[in-house]
């Protein structure tokens, strides 16, 4: 047996681990799902900002991190647009504008809202933690024109709107560098705004120093997170419906190291004398 | 003079920057944050000068026929079609029915959200393959790693939900991620930031100098 493990071609994991991933998606089983404190922080203190302010939203991924981080920047739309917010969206990484302005719009035309009224994109910009500085000058002045080309001072939903001081909230969504991280020490720190964030969950363990310190009020970490934020939400999005298959994927990754030693321990079993 | 000008620049420049985060008067900030949108256009360069260095170096590796070259090809190709449709379709580049819109949609987002998807076939291969417990501090790793994995998805709570709560999956799980594992994530940090401000001290003093033109 674990000598036939030891040469299984590993098409066969492939295999398997496809079929793992596949069939919850098509048979959904439903498994409980407990919301942890740092999601339940992430939703309260977006449903503490007040009706009808401007929150501060940087999408920085690009569509590699798709599964973890859009079904989570749906959701804090909704919820925002519900309360209605109006968002400003920005996004510092140069492979994610379009998927970010294709989420924004697709949410924004579901719950009635405004190009420039309600919410605006303001696109990519180069120069990372520069960009986060320049923004406390004036947001106008990093970001003159948004995604679309328009002049950003002259939009209505900029109306109000001069720097960090202008946002209640900064809600970041980030899977890695330029993202949370850099907001808070670039943003936060100096400009002492509140802030929530959804990360990748390879990256969420890089948050927790700041989630202790209270330098973040909530995080929601990679899937699990978006779909715990789902069912806080009362929703059942792509995250909810994809935890089955993270479940499944979960416990053949955990058997395959099993295995794998299982099939070591015997083997060195079987040469010792 | 040609090297120690730059030091001299970088020395001033960092200094006051340093100064600017302590003194909000608007004689140093109105300058610092002049400064800082010049980063902003300084940076944006970088990528007329990294799209002319990919095109040179890949067309080189081309007229040489360097192995993999027909793959350079198809690189410039996609190269130059989505810039050149950029630059025809202009501000409306991003609208319904727009061939930019179309690459970036229907070919660049899907590539890489495979690449991306790719990772799952092989970690489950590693695991198997790759992750040996040949001494204590594996079994260690290996003994948190199963436990994470398998307490952050919700099947952790349905194996675990009948046990009293401090020995469920979940609950030890939280307790690695918030406890061992922030305390040395938080060490990390602290001598990540010690180091920033060691080299960042070394390059305004003139004493790290391997950014220009590779000098140490």
């Amino acid at each position: 047996m674990a000598h036939a493990l030891e040469n299984i071609d590993r098409r066969w994991i492939f295999l398997i681990m496809g079929l793992l991933v596949l069939l919850p998606l098509l048979f959904p089983l439903a498994l409980p799902l407990v919301v942890s404190n740092r999601v339940q922080g992430f939703h309260d203190t977006i449903a503490k900002v007040p009706d009808g302010s401007t929150v501060l939203m940087p999408c920085d991924y690009d569509p590699g991190a798709i599964p973890e981080l859009v079904p989570m920047t749906r959701t804090a739309l909704r919820q925002l647009f519900q309360k209605n917010c109006k968002v400003v969206v920005l996004c510092l990484w140069n492979g994610g504008p379009g998927l970010v302005d294709n989420v924004v719009r697709s949410v924004a035309t579901e719950m009635n809202k405004q190009d420039g009224v309600d919410f605006v994109n303001l696109g990519f910009k180069e120069g990372r933690e520069a960009v986060m500085v320049v923004m406390g000058q004036g947001i106008a002045n990093a970001f003159p024109r948004d995604y679309r080309g328009q002049e950003t001072r002259s939009l209505p939903v900029m109306r109000g709107v001069r720097d960090y001081s202008s946002f209640p909230l900064l809600v970041s969504i980030s899977a890695g560098y330029p993202g949370t991280k850099e907001w808070v020490q670039q943003v936060q720190a100096r400009f002492h705004i509140p802030v929530v964030a959804g990360v990748t969950a390879v990256s969420a363990p890089e948050y927790y120093p700041y989630l202790q310190s209270g330098q973040l009020l909530g995080l929601l970490g990679g899937m699990a997170g978006a779909a715990e934020y789902e069912k806080a939400r009362g929703e059942k999005g792509t995250a909810t419906r994809g935890m089955d298959a993270q479940s499944m994927a979960h416990i053949f990754v955990a058997l395959c190291i099993l295995a794998g030693n299982w099939v070591q321990w015997s083997k060195s079993r079987s040469v010792a004398p | 003079m040609k090297r120690e000008f730059p030091l001299f620049v970088t020395a001033v420049v960092g200094i006051f920057m340093i100064l600017s985060f302590f003194v909000p008067h608007h004689s140093v900030s109105v300058p610092a944050d002049f400064l800082q949108q010049c980063a902003i256009v300084v940076v944006a360069f970088g990528y007329v000068l990294g799209g002319a260095n990919v095109l040179k170096l890949n067309t080189l590796a081309i007229s040489k026929r360097e192995p993999g070259w027909p793959y350079k090809i198809v690189l410039i190709a996609s190269l130059l079609v989505t810039v050149v449709l950029g630059v025809l379709e202009g501000r409306q580049f991003l609208d319904q029915g727009m061939k930019s819109k179309w690459i970036y949609d229907q070919l660049y987002s899907p590539m890489q959200a495979t690449m991306f998807a790719l990772l799952a076939f092989y970690i489950a291969s590693a695991a198997f393959r790759a992750f040996r417990i040949r001494t204590a501090e594996a079994g260690f790793l290996a003994v948190a790693a199963l436990i994470v994995m398998l307490g952050r998805v919700p099947v952790g709570q349905l194996l675990t939900g009948w046990l009293p709560e401090p020995i469920q999956l979940p609950t030890i799980q939280d307790w690695i991620m918030e406890t061992p594992q922030n305390a040395s994530k938080r060490a990390i940090l602290i001598g990540a930031a010690l180091g920033v401000m060691a080299t960042g001290l070394r390059v305004i003093l003139g004493i790290e100098r391997s950014y220009l033109s590779g000098e140490d």
